[in-house]
């Protein structure tokens, strides 16, 4: 008699087997549990900005500086780049590596549109007045986006990495849940930017 | 305690590692995989989770020594009135240390210890989810542990308190670079325990043994799983509040600077909604133990186990709602107060519940008192002790009385110290001949029990009347006078004992190492790590056991006969020689792979420190840091998990083990 296939461990997945528990794969839970920690920060960094933001001292104020229409253009960009983030999870699981490399460049290409975006930002309130340690707004506005930034820069890696692996053969259909799990992490910081697009530039202070 | 080797024919603890010529090439030709199947190097570099835990424990002793020296010194200092054994800015280092190292190197690792290692073996799984992940784990708390202990000797150690309340912990009040190191330390050693929360979560629910539903789990593993879900949660918020500080001290932000109009209370709620569902994730891993342990040496099943789940579960959630219970005295307003006090008091409720689970698991049972057992007892009363004490604090209005006194010292070191510590001696005792093959002497034992227990509370106990005398915490020495020297010195005698009790059971450990006699199941306990040899195999279990009930190995060893009697219809040698002949047959072993070890998880780990250093020092370290570690994550992401030429077969059981404590 041989083993069950579920104890079965192939070479390179130990533990991914797929007859789980729970059925969803160990890769594919980890993510989920990551993102439900990462909640918990940027909701402690969101509530420090909620306390301080109309703490200006002597520097520039949110209404100074900040450039709705500019960081719109750029949400908007970020927000595009979940669609074709899709739309490369379609194509990998379609086996089309062709398409799927178009999607995630293109993904990489606008999550990197957003990063230049906020950097550019960052520069013009510098220039503005608004340096890290001006006044509570500045230090609590700069940490809470520039964690956002960081998070979208390895989301990039990631994609990054995920076209390398695709041009080295090592990418097929068979790792779709690879993709679909840079996926989750992707749509994550989409959908904490809506949070703090709304709570920093689009509710008054 | 060391962990020493010895040479030996490749037997069950060993990883096998191919030929020791032949080593597979990856695509970057520097990374290829270690071959060191026994010596120290098999330590460094094992994703083995039941070495990891063992480690977990070793270093947790070895920090147990680092903050408990503090401990005595504080004692030592605090045995008289007008003490000069320390001066006032050596006394807020040595109290910050002892709180830290104890907090965050001592009782969560030893948490972890338990976790790692009986986890898998719980829930019939091969190993964790994510081994490697694992190992990273374990070498990112050592070396953030390394790094805290090496601001002793680099321009002082931090000296704000363990709960380093800003702004008195920025650079004004705390020039020295001791909260920078603090600060650096909980956020490494924060990736340390969240990277492990999402791999042991994932174990948990997903590789459980065929049959093992989730009200099927022995209790640890519940208790396990409510504690990782608390460090999952509460973690990022202190993270978030050390990084702020870290900005504050470092880049000169302002989060905490009051001139500027900051909110001191936002480290303190911060910091709290970190803390108290911190404390819980401490002491919920000891629950689990004395829940596992009791059943065994009373000789009845656990009373009313899905209680004690979900108790175990209610604790968790309430967790979260009691932060500012923390805060009674800074102004919060009534409302705020009265919602946090009412909130307080019914987290006492499943406590409660808890409590009287385990005295109903006594009642009426054929209690067999081992060490194991003692220190199981002992928990129950001692944690009672702090419970009660601890429902006077969530009375707001007495609160306000006691807070900053020697009262809540006495409160939390009987939930923490007789309580979780406790819990952890009792599974050290309980779980020894499991891990190591050998049984702790149990004369030596009951002497270490007894000093323990005596020393514990003649520290502690007294500390209560000195807080309702008024005397404050974190104060470094007193006047003659107060009436407080009688306890004081009481206290430090005691604080001596507890010390020496420690040196008793290393003695044991010691003395008791060379007494193998690799027992399956000295005690005849319930749960199915109990299944394995002494210690386990690599790969935990030949055949991965099907579960039918709860408590499955002790259903597999009594059943009742025709007259309704309960009799035992085989030994759990016997039920563990079955399986093993059952696994024999099958062939189950064959093909089984088991991941293997990898040089990445300690490389990653060891380039975090030096970023810390250079943090705080020099941004060039900083930089060399962050290489050293992205060579790790290349080297990690380009090497499989399971080098091919890897594979398992059930080796016989070989006389020498691979593993022996002195």
């Amino acid at each position: 008699m041989q083993m069950p296939a579920a104890y079965e461990v192939a070479p390179d997945d130990f533990g991914e087997g797929h007859h789980t528990t729970t059925g969803l794969s160990n890769t594919k839970l980890g993510m989920w549990a990551f993102l439900g920690s990462e909640c918990l920060l940027f909701g402690g960094l969101i509530s420090t900005y909620m306390l301080y933001r109309g703490r200006v001292a002597a520097g520039p104020g949110p209404e100074d500086v900040f450039d709705i229409p500019f960081t719109s253009i750029s949400s908007f960009v970020l927000l595009m780049s979940s669609l074709t983030m899709v739309l490369a999870v379609v194509s990998i699981a379609q086996g089309d590596l062709k398409r799927f490399r178009t999607w995630v460049l293109t993904t990489a290409f606008l999550g990197a549109v957003f990063v230049s975006g906020q950097a550019y930002e960052f520069t013009v309130f510098y220039r503005e007045g608004l340096g890290f340690t001006t006044s509570l707004f500045s230090s609590s506005f700069y940490v809470l986006t520039g964690f956002h930034g960081v998070h979208v820069t390895f989301g990039i890696m990631m994609l990054l990495a995920l076209f390398g692996l695709s041009l080295r053969g090592r990418l097929g259909v068979g790792q779709a849940e690879t993709v679909e799990i840079v996926g989750l992490y992707w749509h994550f910081v989409d959908i904490v930017w809506i949070v703090i697009f709304t709570v920093v530039y689009l509710i008054p202070a | 305690m060391a962990i020493v080797e010895q040479d030996r024919p490749a037997g069950p603890l060993a990883l096998p590692a191919g030929d020791g010529e032949h080593r597979e090439r990856e695509p970057l030709g520097v990374f290829s995989r270690p071959v060191h199947a026994r010596g120290w190097r098999s330590w460094l570099f094992t994703v083995d989770h039941k070495r990891i835990g063992i480690m977990y424990g070793a270093a947790a002793l070895f920090f147990l020594i680092l903050g408990g020296v503090p401990a005595l010194l504080i004692r030592a200092q605090l045995a008289g009135p007008n003490g000069t054994v320390l001066t006032a800015d050596q006394y807020n280092q040595v109290m910050t240390m002892h709180g830290t190292v104890m907090i965050f190197l001592v009782v969560m690792p030893i948490g972890a210890c338990f976790i790692n290692y009986l986890v898998p073996l719980q829930i019939g799984a091969r190993d964790v989810a994510f081994p490697r992940l694992n190992a990273l784990s374990f070498w990112t708390f050592l070396f953030g542990g390394l790094f805290l202990n090496l601001s002793w000797i680099l321009g002082g150690a931090p000296d704000g308190g363990w709960f380093s309340y800003a702004p008195n912990t920025g650079v004004v009040f705390s020039p020295t670079h001791g909260m920078d190191f603090w600060a650096l330390t909980i956020i490494i050693t924060g990736i340390a325990s969240s990277v492990g929360a999402v791999n042991l979560i994932v174990t948990m629910l997903n590789m459980r043994a065929p049959g093992m539903s989730l009200m099927r789990m022995p209790i640890f593993t519940w208790m396990a799983l409510v504690t990782q879900f608390l460090l999952l949660f509460a973690i990022p918020v202190l993270t978030v509040a050390a990084f702020l500080l870290f900005f504050d001290r470092r880049f000169g932000a302002n989060f905490f600077d009051v001139s500027q109009g900051a909110d001191p209370l936002l480290w303190q709620h911060l910091f709290w909604i970190f803390g108290h569902p911190e404390v819980y994730l401490m002491i919920l891993p000891a629950f689990g133990i004395v829940s596992e342990v009791l059943p065994v040496f009373a000789r009845k099943p656990l009373f009313g186990y899905p209680f004690v789940v979900f108790s175990g579960v209610a604790i968790a959630f309430m967790g979260f709602g009691v932060w500012a219970h923390h805060m009674f005295a800074s102004g919060l307003g009534p409302v705020s107060v009265a919602a946090f006090a009412l909130a307080t008091m019914f987290i006492a409720v499943p406590t409660g519940v808890k409590i009287i689970n385990w005295v109903a698991t006594m009642w009426g049972g054929r209690l067999k008192f081992d060490p194991a057992m003692l220190f199981a007892i002992a928990l129950v009363l001692q944690f009672t002790l702090g419970g009660l004490s601890g429902v006077t604090h969530a009375i707001a209005p007495a609160d306000t009385q006691q807070t900053d006194t020697y009262y809540i010292v006495a409160h939390f070191h009987y939930v923490l110290f007789g309580g979780a510590l406790f819990g952890f001696v009792a599974g050290w005792y309980f779980w020894w001949p499991k891990v190591f093959g050998y049984k702790l002497n149990r004369t030596l034992g009951l002497v270490h029990f007894w000093w323990m227990v005596i020393g514990f509370n003649l520290t502690f106990g007294f500390m209560h009347i000195l807080g309702l005398q008024g005397m404050p915490r974190r104060i470094y020495t007193y006047a003659d006078g107060m009436g407080w020297n009688l306890w004081n010195m009481v206290s430090t005698a005691g604080a001596f004992i507890l010390a020496t009790s420690f040196i008793v059971f290393f003695v044991n450990i010691f003395v008791s190492r060379k007494h193998k006699t690799h027992e399956v199941d000295p005690w005849d306990a319930r749960s199915i790590e109990w299944m394995t040899s002494s210690p386990p195999p690599a790969h935990n279990f030949d055949e991965i056991p099907v579960v039918h009930h709860l408590d499955e190995f002790w259903y597999r060893k009594y059943a009742e006969d025709d007259d309704g009697q309960l009799v035992q219809i085989a030994t759990g040698d016997e039920v563990y020689r079955k399986e093993l002949a059952q696994a024999e047959q099958d062939h189950a072993a064959e093909h089984m792979h088991m991941p293997s070890v990898s040089y990445w998880p300690i490389v990653f780990s060891a380039g975090l420190p030096l970023v810390g250093l250079g943090m705080i020092f020099n941004l060039g370290l900083a930089v060399l840091g962050g290489l050293v570690s992205l060579v790790a994550l290349f080297g990690w992401v380009l090497e499989p998990s399971v080098a091919p030429e890897d594979s398992h077969g059930p080796a016989p059981a070989s006389e020498e083990e691979a593993v022996s404590v002195g």
